[in-house]
């Protein structure tokens, strides 16, 4: 390992260093500052005599006369299942004041691409009890279902139910079947396969979160015991920006490990990206590259594939890897590049509604722009219900006439409204009331949710329901209810 | 072989001098623009972009982590060609025609391996080769010699490659032979092969492009009704995200009645092509009965694959396209999305430095849309067969703002246009096509051909269904603003008869097994008996019969069945007879 001591320029992020033997493409670097402190960093670019280095930990108190070493290998993570129950910062190294980490293999974090041919088209249902995800917008096993949100909204807490209750239903009967290698060590976690379906095993990647929110979700971790199943990394918002873009690498790293080596079923949720990709654009312009779009890199809409892509599942490989990034659209606007690239990467998206959290509905999900793309072969008979395409289909629509009315309603008023009409009004209000304003704590079955759904469609007379097979009608639908609107607003 | 090698010398290798991503440059490396080199030490497949004095720029097809200089630089002095010859359908390929299937078995993991290069088409197997000409024919490039039976459903047809000097028929025999082995010899010495080389970035030549007359048929009833595409026609699917870009052009793989189907995936997503290569095996093709796949070449680079490779696949798909073109086929080509191929571009070019154009993009992205495009129509190929290249191409506009550069250039070349519109896709109204933004050319022309095989009044019944969309349009505005009850008696029937062209015509559910492939005629009859619906409520309403009353009867609401009803003939018949009677009981 060769140490220079030949910086010639430092600025922002990126230190510049002369070296007399080729360093490769991507390596990693420990730069040794005078006053003894050593930073990490990454080569950017390597040319004949020069290479570009990207620190993460900030450039401060580099000078000249920093040495500079480079490893001669791209950055790993250690993974073992040993992570499980541990904090980490944002490069991996543990916080909780733990023991070392041994690690049983040291994976590459930027990882391969996984070959299409090799995928196993994700199709198992994901209980998550939120009734406007489970119902409307079903996540499945191996998705990447981003939540978009904005400032100020309860996306943290929208993911921490999603955490502590997705399971998949009906997998217990199943695992004692085959031998799944994930749960024979772990006993608690097999405990709780055994009771409720299987849980996941949960990687927590915070990117520039605050402290309080970090607080917020350690808290929720212990409290619920969901710590012993899960690892966390750490990148503050008081931690490099740098970091960051390393960060959901780590943890994607090892939640393929415990995935495809270790069987487990993982649950990644990447929080925020939006500070993610800040940190991608600070390392842009300290490069002088050729801005994109609002300033952001021209790549990255590959970058963040790069991550995003790190989701689903291998055939014969016994675990998968589920995503839930969370990014806060700035000014709420989904055509920002943030949003607008993810959307077109990931297989989905759950709107936050800033107007419905403001009356107070938890969780404010505005089920009509998100979207889950993989819903459609993850429900119906055998693996949802047999009712629940034809059901989602007509409560989209309803919802949807329902809120076109409103606009009118707001000019015309209600009288000049007809009767079906004002039906519809109802169904969007009570739509909103019960089967999205759940409340945080609340887990749903997927049944109590469909039983929902069909409650508030009976309120709509029988041949509205044009989405709906006939023969199912004729089984759910309620005629008793369809009277009871009928009387009350008589 | 392709000319490529024909001039081959021998060429120096270089030593890199840069990495930075995808773009590495080396010196002292004797290349041609868009050579093929082998990069560092693990031998990175890339290909020459740039040469600036004793610097080549090279763009690496795969990722170039730990790749340092000093490691060497190999020359293969050819061009990015494609293997061309039997076994490409039925497979799944990656960017640069490395068949993934393959790559899985020589990596031994499920995750893509750096350094492993294969065969775009198996050179082991062996294939029965029917010869259709005899010893002492005269043969020019182009020429059909033999006939393979490929798949199921398709017959290859072996032929004199396109700069072939021609002459007359030495020896040709039957038999098992791999692609490799020659199969027939001409006077000129001229040994012929079922595998062919082609340079990707070319054009294979033809000798005349011709109007298309004969439509796409597509299965769906908004394309097939009222924006038809042409076989050898192009279009261009624009929307933002969850629009339905994806499932509509899967609709047009799936269903559309071209011979061959090659769809290249280009920097989407990995559960997206593995939803096709699980599903198109196990689905029939509605014209022959046999297995989608057979018909089907997959193209898979998604979006975390190398970007490099993204850049090239569009030209692989549309060189594989070319060569069945060749043989006498329809081929449609769906390329889902260019606009991921101009982020390659553009990505390529900012690692270049190059001055850039619109939104970043290189300044060129006009030019190489345009070039792709045409590569698309129906042609009089040079054996004298007449075959075409449909191109479909899904446009992924940021914000689904259609002003974009991608959008706005491609709409420049195209003659469809359906525009995906989040509005609808919100309500659940799949396919999500704007029919007021959407368009077709190609109506006019493709006009004969329906009212020759569908119906003589076709075009008619079309164009009324299009004034009551328009009419409903012009109402919804009025509607908006006092509500409908305000609305005259024939207008609120007119907002009814328009509901039901939208939720029992337009719509269509992909995902249901009846209504997922709508033909021609049936898309003719369920507008005929939406037209009959409107006719006689219309005369209903004439003799003094109440809207409300018009709008209750039973049948009425039977319209949104049509499309699912497996027995669809007598289903409408009796539909019509019921309405009719119906409404006439009104009054």
């Amino acid at each position: 390992m060769k140490e220079y001591q030949t910086i010639t320029e430092v600025s922002g992020p990126l230190v510049f260093a002369e070296v007399d033997e080729p360093v490769g493409y991507d390596e990693i670097v420990e730069i040794e500052t005078q006053q003894g402190e050593t930073l990490r960093g990454q080569v950017l670019e390597s040319s004949e005599g020069l290479v570009s280095i990207q620190v993460f930990e900030g450039t401060g108190g580099i000078d000249r006369n920093a040495s500079v070493r480079f490893l001669g290998e791209t950055m790993k993570m250690p993974v073992t299942e040993d992570l499980l129950g541990r904090v980490l910062d944002g490069s991996g190294n543990p916080i909780d004041g733990g023991p070392e980490i041994v690690p049983d293999k040291r994976e590459d974090i930027v990882g391969a691409a996984i070959n299409p041919y090799s995928r196993e088209y994700p199709e198992e249902f994901i209980q998550t009890g939120v009734s406007a995800i489970d119902g409307m917008n079903t996540l499945v096993r191996g998705q990447k279902l981003p939540i978009f949100s904005s400032s100020g909204q309860p996306h943290n807490e929208l993911a921490m139910q999603i955490a502590r209750q997705a399971t998949v239903p009906e997998e217990a009967a199943e695992d004692e079947a085959t031998d799944e290698p994930g749960s024979d060590e772990d006993g608690e976690l097999g405990e709780g396969a055994d009771d409720e379906g299987s849980e996941f095993a949960v990687i927590f990647g915070a990117m520039g979160i605050t402290a309080e929110e970090a607080n917020e979700f350690m808290d929720d971790f212990e409290r619920t015991g969901a710590l012993e199943r899960s690892v966390v990394f750490m990148n503050l918002a008081d931690d490099p920006a740098v970091e960051r873009t390393v960060t959901p690498r780590m943890a994607l790293t090892t939640a393929e490990y415990l995935a495809f080596e270790e069987g487990y079923h993982v649950l990644v949720i990447l929080t925020d990206m939006t500070n993610y990709c800040e940190a991608l654009r600070e390392i842009g312009a300290a490069r002088e590259e050729v801005p994109g779009r609002r300033g952001y890199p021209g790549y990255m809409y590959t970058d963040l594939a790069q991550l995003y892509e790190r989701a689903g599942r291998i055939q014969g490989r016994e675990g998968s890897v589920t995503q839930i990034p969370i990014l806060t659209m700035p000014g709420d606007d989904d055509t920002h590049p943030i949003p607008d690239l993810t959307g077109y990467i990931t297989e989905g998206q759950i709107y936050v509604d800033p107007a419905l959290n403001s009356q107070g509905f938890k969780p404010p999900i505005n089920v009509s722009p998100s979207l889950s793309r993989l819903m459609d072969d993850g429900i119906g008979e055998g693996l949802t219900r047999g009712d629940h395409a034809d059901v989602k289909d007509q409560l989209f629509a309803a919802y949807a006439q329902g809120k076109d009315l409103r606009d009118l309603v707001n000019i015309v008023g209600r009288e000049a409204l007809s009767e079906t009409d004002n039906k519809y009004l109802d169904f969007a209000d009570r739509f909103e009331e019960t089967f999205v304003d759940q409340g945080f704590d609340s887990n749903r079955s997927i049944d109590e949710t469909l039983e929902i759904g069909w409650d508030l469609l009976s309120a709509l007379p029988k041949e509205q329901l044009n989405r709906i097979d006939e023969e199912l009608i004729a089984e759910h639908y309620r005629e008793d209810i369809g009277e009871q609107v009928e009387a009350t607003a008589e | 072989m392709s000319q490529a090698t024909d001039t081959e010398t021998v060429r120096e290798d270089g030593i890199i001098d840069s990495v930075s991503g995808p773009v590495v440059t080396a010196t002292d490396l004797d290349a041609r623009m868009n050579d093929v080199v082998y990069v560092g030490d693990e031998g990175l497949m890339g290909e020459v972009i740039e040469i600036e004095g004793n610097l080549t720029t090279i763009q690496v097809y795969e990722e170039t982590s730990g790749v340092g200089p000093g490691e060497p630089v190999e020359n293969t002095g050819e061009p990015l060609t494609v293997d061309l010859g039997p076994g490409m359908l039925d497979s799944i390929y990656d960017g640069v025609q490395r068949p993934l299937d393959v790559l899985e078995s020589k990596m031994g993991t499920p995750f893509l391996d750096r350094g492993v290069d294969a065969p775009g088409i198996d050179l082991e197997a062996t294939w029965e080769f029917t010869p259709t000409v005899s010893e002492g024919d005269e043969l020019e490039a182009g020429d059909v010699i033999g006939e393979v039976p490929e798949t199921e459903s398709i017959t290859h047809r072996v032929m004199v490659p396109p700069d072939s000097e021609g002459g007359a028929v030495d020896s040709i025999e039957a038999g098992e032979f791999t692609v490799e082995e020659t199969v027939a010899t001409l006077d000129t010495g001229e040994e012929i092969r079922m595998r062919q080389e082609w340079p990707v970035r070319e054009a294979r030549p033809a000798v005349d492009k011709e109007t298309p007359t004969v439509p796409l048929v597509s299965g769906q009833r908004i394309q097939d009704g009222l924006f038809p595409l042409a076989k050898g026609g192009t279009a261009a699917i624009p929307g933002p995200f969850g629009s339905g870009k994806t499932v509509t052009q899967q609709q047009l793989a799936k269903w559309s009645d071209a011979d061959i189907v090659v769809y290249v995936g280009c920097g989407e997503r990995g559960n997206e092509m593995t939803e096709v290569i699980e599903d198109f095996p196990e689905l029939e093709d509605p014209q022959t009965g046999k297995p989608l796949m057979s018909r089907t070449c997959l193209i898979a680079n998604t979006s975390n694959m190398p970007v490099a490779a993204r850049e090239s696949c569009i030209y692989t798909g549309i060189t594989l396209a070319e060569y069945f073109r060749d043989m006498g086929y329809d081929v449609a080509l769906m390329a889902d999305s260019t606009s991921r191929w101009a982020e390659a571009m553009r990505e390529i070019s900012s690692r270049l430095e190059e001055m850039p154009g619109e939104e970043g993009y290189p300044a060129y992205l006009a030019a190489s849309l345009s070039e792709f495009y045409e590569r698309a129509g129906k042609f009089e190929n040079i054996n004298g067969t007449e075959g075409s290249i449909s191109v479909i191409g899904a446009v992924s506009p940021p914000g689904g703002d259609f002003s974009e550069p991608v959008t706005q250039n491609t709409l420049r070349i195209v003659k469809t246009f359906w525009a995906l519109d989040s509005d609808l896709a919100e309500k659940r109204h799949f396919p999500s096509i704007n029919w007021n933004e959407s368009y077709s050319l190609y109506r006019d022309q493709l006009d004969p051909w329906y009212r020759e095989n569908v119906a003589e009044d076709y075009p008619e019944v079309r164009q009324w269904a299009i004034d009551v969309l328009d009419e409903e349009d012009e109402l919804q505005e009025i509607v908006q603003l006092v509500g409908k009850d305000a609305l005259p008696e024939d207008q609120q029937l007119t907002l009814e008869v328009a509901r039901y062209l939208r939720e029992a015509w337009l719509q269509q559910n992909a995902f249901h097994d009846t209504d997922t492939f709508c033909s021609p005629e049936k898309t003719y009859r369920m507008l005929q008996a939406i037209r009959t619906f409107s006719d006689e409520a219309f005369s209903a309403l004439d003799a003094g019969v109440p809207v409300e009353e018009i709008s209750s009867i039973d049948a009425a609401p039977q319209l949104n069945r049509m499309g699912v009803a497996e027995e669809w003939e007598e289903f409408i018949g009796d539909l019509e007879d019921d309405m009719e009677s119906q409404l006439r009981e009104l009054y």
